[in-house]
Parts: structure tokens; C-alpha cells; sequence
């Protein structure tokens, strides 16, 4: 994205943060850009562009699990960025949401797509509640090793139960469905040169067995209306309870904050968000079982969240995607994966221990941090 | 709202230079054990003493008296001026064997100045901390407005008018000073998770009224070109002026302020002095708890004296001054030596 609009700016104003920048642009070129921007990300996966796209598998498919990291990322991020309740067990949520999807559309019941999905939403949500009320009322490291056994309940509860399907999981999950309004034609790069393949295309909203680009373009959609929610509610009182809960709880419900009823509130709407990408996920799988709730999942949750910056929505997007889409980038060095993640994430505790992306306020603080360093040295040596 | 209206930040480097939080806390901790080693009233005016670090009089913020920072309407009985406003009916406190509270009674009177004092571990905090809910008295209770408080929760306390400041400061660090009044100004607002989200009219009002109540109070701070500042950035002594003005926020009836002179300077308890008055002057009744004599008789109206958990003394400031069971609280009586 800002390969192309940030060059010209950057020239001229370097010292300028990229958010300032782009702030300082006129009204119009702004929404141009979220406009191209936008375009470019409902593209993406049919410009088949060179390096970015993956080579052993589907480009479109690589790119719907991203985005479903990207959802459970931002619900996630309302958990342990907003409101700093370190949840281990957020994987428990996913498996809810896609279950929910799996049992009720596909097991023991066939009701539509449509409907299934918001139920999914508030069985998950409800989930979260039932697990908050209780375990809420412990801190910190406590909470951590309630909501890790949490996501293993969840895991081991669909292992043995025979209604769930057990190990063998649930299969012919339906799709969801689809208008078929137009083809988007990709782009073929094989000659050298970007050519228009009017032959490979990908019909706008049919979801089918074959294509996974408009599953992608689904969860696009979903992402930009949670991403919506999530600047509303957090720039609200609710937001800022949430943060006054992290940084002080005891103070915070000194000063009028109901801090359990806002903990409980940030756990239930990130468990709706986590339910939601399980139920995406599920309808895109079409097939689920235990092994695909695995405690892995939680942690690497958790990773995209923390790589990325808690705290911040852009930064745990970037976390998102960091984790989940380099390991299908290069698969070529499979037999490595954990050991490289393993390492990169030692490497960012090092240099950026507060993500990648860290928030607006860490950024700010730090700055301040090194101005008053500056002047202590100063007159130190004055 | 933040987001959008984030206005320009004035470059803040040459204020918060000298007197930043490390060496601010380290010094004055230091005086306070010094105070505390001979047992005796800082009466002794330091004025010339131990510049530390730079001039002194340049840190201290000025505030401007003259912004109306009266409280909200928050839905309370009005008390008349010179009415009971809170009791505390023989409040125990017990922690195991340990009597923290024993059978303390005292009363605050709306629109007065309380003092509440006594050596260290006699109880003062706990006293705050069973007003506003931390803890359950053992036996007793406090009457706020005529009606007991009961079991009513922290938050629940606080919406009924009673706030307080931290005796460390327990500031939301990584909030701007802005965000940290606005959390005191929303104990009284309800927008919920539906009002945010769809920009419901509330949500609107509650946050423009937020927003002109918080800058109210920063700019009677003298704060209000630090609004962005992140907390945990700010001076010492704005940190503790901050914490007033989030307590204030809350639109309370009671403020009640714990040691809010520690780790200040003598040009700086004036100016805090100055404050308080200004501060119960735009009506509100303040209890406090302080260490400083020359403060604390300078400002108050009446003052509490606990030692061990018990009351000891009740009267004006000139009473306290002269009633021998404080002064043999603070000095020690010596039997042996009757000069």
C-alpha cells in the first residue's frame, strides 16, 4: 500500500510519521487512496503478482485463512490489547463458532447459511460470558491458566462427544448462498508481463468447492465491518473503561468504572468475534474436527496479536498476517517453520518488544522517553 | 473522538526536564523518613533548604481559580452548607488480630475543610479505604447523606459522590491526562456498547459534555496544554494535580485527598494549599489527609487525629495545637524526663 502513495510524500517530509502524512493529504486524494486501497485488497488474489503469491498453494485459500487470523486478531486485540485480560483460550471460541455452524447446518440440523452465522455468533458470545462471569474475578497470570484449560475443555469436549462427531469432526457443511453477479478476470504473468486472463475467473459471491477467492472476499467484508465496530466502540466510554481497567483496575472502580461488567463486555464481544471467524472458517473448510482446535492455534493467536502490538488494530492486523501468511509463503522450508518462527519472535522480543506496530501511546511514550533522556544527559554533563 | 480531533501538541521539552518522577519521588520519600525518624511535625519551614535540582518555583504549575469547575448535578439530596454530610458511627476494622479501625466515629460537614492525622500506621488510609468501599468495617458503619452506605461497591460509591486520590499515585499511565479526566467525568455517563456503535445521540451529547467538563478541569489545573501528554510523562507534581482533577471529575460531594503534599516542596504545598481552598471555595467538601502540619493547620476547619486505629482528638486547628494527647502522639511523652 505504501509502496506506491507514500514515495512521493516521503521525499519531501521524512521526519513526518506515516499516519501524519497521510492525515495532511487533502480530503479528496484521502478517500481516492482508501479507495484504490481497498480495490487492491478485493484484487489481490486473482493479480497472481510475482513473489507475493504462493506457489504451492492456492493463493485465494491462503489468503481466506489470513483473513480469518486477521478477525480473530482484532477480536483478540479487545481481550488482551483494550482491556489486558490475557486470554489462552481464545481457540475455545473459534471451535464454538465453527461447531455451531457445523452442528447446526450440517449435523443435526439443515438450516440456512444465514441464519446459522448470527446463532454462531451468540452461542459464542454466550460462551464467553458463561466462561467470564466466573473467571473474572482473577488477575493476570490466573486468568491466563483458567482460559488455557478452557480452550482444552472445548478441544477434549469435542473429541469425546459422540453428538459432535467425535474425532472423525463433521463434515458436508454447507456453502453458503451466492449471487452470481459478475466474473473478475485475473492476471497472468507467465509471458513476463502482466497479461488480462479473460479464462481464469472468479465469479463475485458464488461460493463454490474449487474457488476460494470469494470465501476471501467474504471475509474482507466481515473484517471491515468488525474493523468499523471496533473504532466506534473504542473510541467511546467504553473504550476508554477498558483501558483505565488495564492500566489500574482498582483505581479504575475508584473512579466509577464497573470494571467487572466492562471485563465480562470485552470478553464476550471478543468471543463473538472469535466465533465469527470459526463459523467462517467452518463454512469454507465445509469439514471440521478436534484436530483443527488445537492448543497451537491459541498460541499463535495470541502471536499475531502480540507481534503485531496489542493494543493497536493496524499492528495486530500486521501481526495477523505476519503469522499467518509467511508459513504458507515458504513452505518450501516446511520442515523449518516452528524453528524460524521460533526465532523471529525471539528477534522481535529483542528489537520490538512492543510489536510491530506498537500502539499510538508506546510510540508517543517513547518519544517522550528520549527527549527527557536528551536533556538528563545534557545537563548532567552542564 | 481522539482520533479525529487530535489537536496540535505544544512541544513540552523544556518544562518536564528537571523534576521528573524518579528523582521527584526519591527525594521527597527521603524527606518524609527524615520527618518520620525524629516523630515530629514539619512545622519547621524550609524555605531556604535543599534546591535539588533546579529552582523549585519553576515547576510549580499555576492554576487558574477563576474556571468554574463546580460539580455536576449527579442526582444526589442537596445538603445545606454546615449540614452533615458523611458520618462514620464507630467504625472497627479488623484485619485477623489486628485492629485497624477501633470504634472510630467522626463527621464531615458539607462545604468544611477535614483534617484527618496521626503518625504513621494509625489508620488514616484505612479510614479512606473503608469510605469508599475497599473495605467492610468489621462493626459500625458510615452514613453518607443520612443513609448508611452498606455494602455498596467502589464504582457504586463513587457515582454516589464520594472520591478520592491515591496516597502513591495510581494514575491510568498509559492514558493521556485528557483520557484520564474523561474516565472520571463517565462515572455519571451510561453510554453503552449500542450507543457507540451507532452514534447514538447520547453517545454524542455525553461525549461534547465529557470533553468541555475534562478541559474545565485541566485548564483549572494549569493542564491544559499538557491534555495529551501521556500520564506517566508529566512532572511529579502534575501527576498529583492530575489525580485531583480526575477525583474532581467524578463530580463528587466528598473529595477526599490522600497526602497530597507528599514529595512537595515548600513553594509547592503553598500553591496546593491555595488549591484546596479554591477547590472547597467552588463547592466541595474536602477531607484530607496530610503529614504536613504547617499545611494541614493552615487549611483546614477541623481537624481528626487518629493513633492506633483510635480517635484521639477532634477540634480546630488551634485546639489540636494545644491538646496534650497530640502532641504526645506526635512527640513521645517522657516520663522520666518532666522538664
Amino acid at each position: 500500500m505504501s509502496t506506491s502513495t507514500g514515495t512521493a510524500a516521503s521525499t519531501k517530509q521524512r521526519r513526518l510519521g506515516f499516519k501524519e502524512r497521510v492525515n495532511n493529504l487533502p480530503r479528496a486524494v484521502k478517500i481516492l487512496l482508501w479507495v484504490v486501497f481497498a480495490v487492491f485488497l478485493f484484487m489481490l488474489p486473482l493479480l497472481n503478482i510475482p513473489f507475493i503469491t504462493t506457489e504451492g498453494s492456492d493463493f485465494g485459500g491462503v489468503l481466506f485463512t489470513v483473513a480469518t487470523y486477521v478477525l480473530v486478531a482484532l477480536g483478540l486485540n479487545i481481550v488482551v490489547g483494550y482491556a489486558g485480560l490475557l486470554d489462552l483460550g481464545y481457540v475455545g471460541f473459534y471451535a464454538i463458532g465453527a461447531y455451531t455452524v457445523g452442528v447446526l447446518s450440517a449435523e443435526h440440523a439443515k438450516l440456512s447459511w444465514v441464519v446459522v452465522v448470527p446463532i454462531a455468533i451468540v452461542v459464542a458470545m454466550v460462551s464467553g460470558v458463561v466462561l467470564g462471569a466466573p473467571t473474572l474475578r482473577v488477575r493476570g497470570d490466573y486468568l491466563a491458566i483458567v482460559t488455557l484449560g478452557f480452550g482444552e475443555i472445548v478441544r477434549l469436549t469435542l473429541v469425546n462427544s459422540e453428538w459432535l462427531g467425535a474425532s472423525r469432526g463433521i463434515s458436508d457443511i454447507p456453502k453458503p448462498p451466492g449471487v452470481e453477479l459478475f466474473e473478475v478476470p485475473s492476471i497472468d504473468w507467465s509471458s513476463g508481463a502482466p497479461v488480462v486472463d479473460l479464462d481464469t475467473t472468479s465469479t463475485f459471491l458464488k461460493f463454490g468447492i474449487t474457488d476460494f477467492v470469494p470465501y476471501y472476499w467474504l471475509a474482507l467484508g466481515v473484517i471491515a465491518l468488525v474493523l468499523l465496530f471496533d473504532i466506534l466502540v473504542k473510541s467511546s466510554r467504553v473504550g476508554r473503561a477498558w483501558e483505565a481497567t488495564r492500566e489500574d483496575e482498582d483505581a479504575a472502580e475508584l473512579m466509577g468504572v464497573p470494571t467487572f461488567r466492562f471485563k465480562l463486555l470485552a470478553f464476550a464481544l471478543g468471543a463473538a468475534i472469535g466465533g465469527l471467524s470459526g463459523a467462517l472458517f467452518a463454512t469454507k473448510a465445509g469439514f471440521i474436527n478436534p484436530q483443527s482446535f488445537e492448543l497451537l492455534l491459541s498460541i499463535l493467536f495470541i502471536a499475531a496479536v502480540v507481534v503485531g502490538g496489542a493494543g493497536n488494530r493496524w499492528g495486530v492486523i500486521v501481526g495477523a498476517i505476519v503469522v499467518a501468511y509467511f508459513p504458507e509463503r515458504f513452505r518450501e522450508f516446511a520442515d523449518f517453520r516452528v524453528l524460524v518462527f521460533g526465532l523471529a519472535l525471539m528477534l522481535l522480543a529483542i528489537f520490538r518488544p512492543q510489536g510491530l506496530l506498537p500502539p499510538r501511546r508506546t510510540v508517543r511514550a517513547k518519544r517522550a522517553d528520549a527527549r527527557q533522556a536528551v536533556l538528563e544527559e545534557g545537563e548532567a554533563s552542564a | 473522538m481522539p482520533e479525529s480531533t487530535e489537536p496540535n501538541r505544544p512541544d513540552t521539552s523544556a518544562e518536564s526536564t528537571a523534576q521528573t518522577t524518579p528523582e521527584a519521588t526519591a527525594e521527597p520519600t527521603a524527606a518524609a523518613a527524615a520527618d518520620d525518624a525524629t516523630t515530629r511535625p514539619a512545622v519547621t519551614p524550609t524555605t531556604d533548604a535543599t534546591a535539588p535540582l533546579a529552582d523549585p518555583a519553576d515547576e510549580v504549575t499555576e492554576i487558574n481559580p477563576d474556571v468554574d469547575i463546580t460539580p455536576d448535578d449527579i442526582g444526589v439530596p442537596e445538603v445545606a452548607e454546615g449540614e452533615r454530610l458523611l458520618e462514620v458511627d464507630d467504625v472497627t476494622l479488623r484485619f485477623g488480630g489486628v485492629v485497624a479501625l477501633n470504634e472510630v466515629s467522626f463527621h464531615i460537614n458539607k462545604g468544611e475543610i477535614l483534617g484527618l492525622i496521626g503518625p504513621n500506621g494509625a489508620g488514616k488510609t484505612t479510614c479512606f479505604n473503608v469510605m469508599t468501599g475497599v473495605y467492610q468495617p468489621t462493626s459500625g458503619g458510615i452514613r453518607y447523606l443520612g443513609k448508611p452506605l452498606g455494602k455498596r461497591k467502589k464504582f457504586q460509591i463513587t457515582k454516589l459522590g464520594i472520591a478520592r486520590t491515591f496516597q502513591n499515585i495510581r494514575l491510568f499511565a498509559n492514558m493521556t491526562a485528557l483520557e484520564n479526566v474523561l474516565v472520571g467525568v463517565d462515572a455519571h455517563h451510561s453510554t453503552g456498547i449500542g450507543a457507540a456503535m451507532f452514534r447514538l445521540p447520547k453517545h454524542r451529547r455525553e461525549e461534547a459534555q465529557g470533553y468541555a467538563r475534562a478541559m474545565e478541569l485541566l485548564t483549572f489545573m494549569g493542564l491544559d496544554g499538557k491534555a495529551d501528554e501521556l500520564a506517566r510523562n508529566l512532572p511529579y507534581g502534575d501527576q498529583r494535580r492530575l489525580e485531583i482533577a480526575r477525583a474532581l471529575a467524578t463530580s463528587p460531594q466528598l473529595l477526599c485527598l490522600d497526602e497530597p503534599a507528599a514529595g512537595f516542596n515548600p513553594a509547592e504545598k503553598a500553591k496546593l494549599m491555595e488549591l484546596i481552598r479554591t477547590i472547597r471555595d467552588q463547592g466541595y467538601t474536602v477531607l484530607l489527609i496530610e503529614h504536613d502540619m504547617k499545611l494541614v493547620m493552615g487549611v483546614t476547619d477541623r481537624i481528626v487525629v487518629l493513633e492506633f486505629g483510635r480517635k484521639i482528638a477532634e477540634g480546630s486547628p488551634a485546639e489540636i495545637r494545644d491538646n496534650p494527647a497530640v502532641i504526645a502522639a506526635y512527640l513521645g511523652v517522657d516520663e522520666e524526663d518532666a522538664s
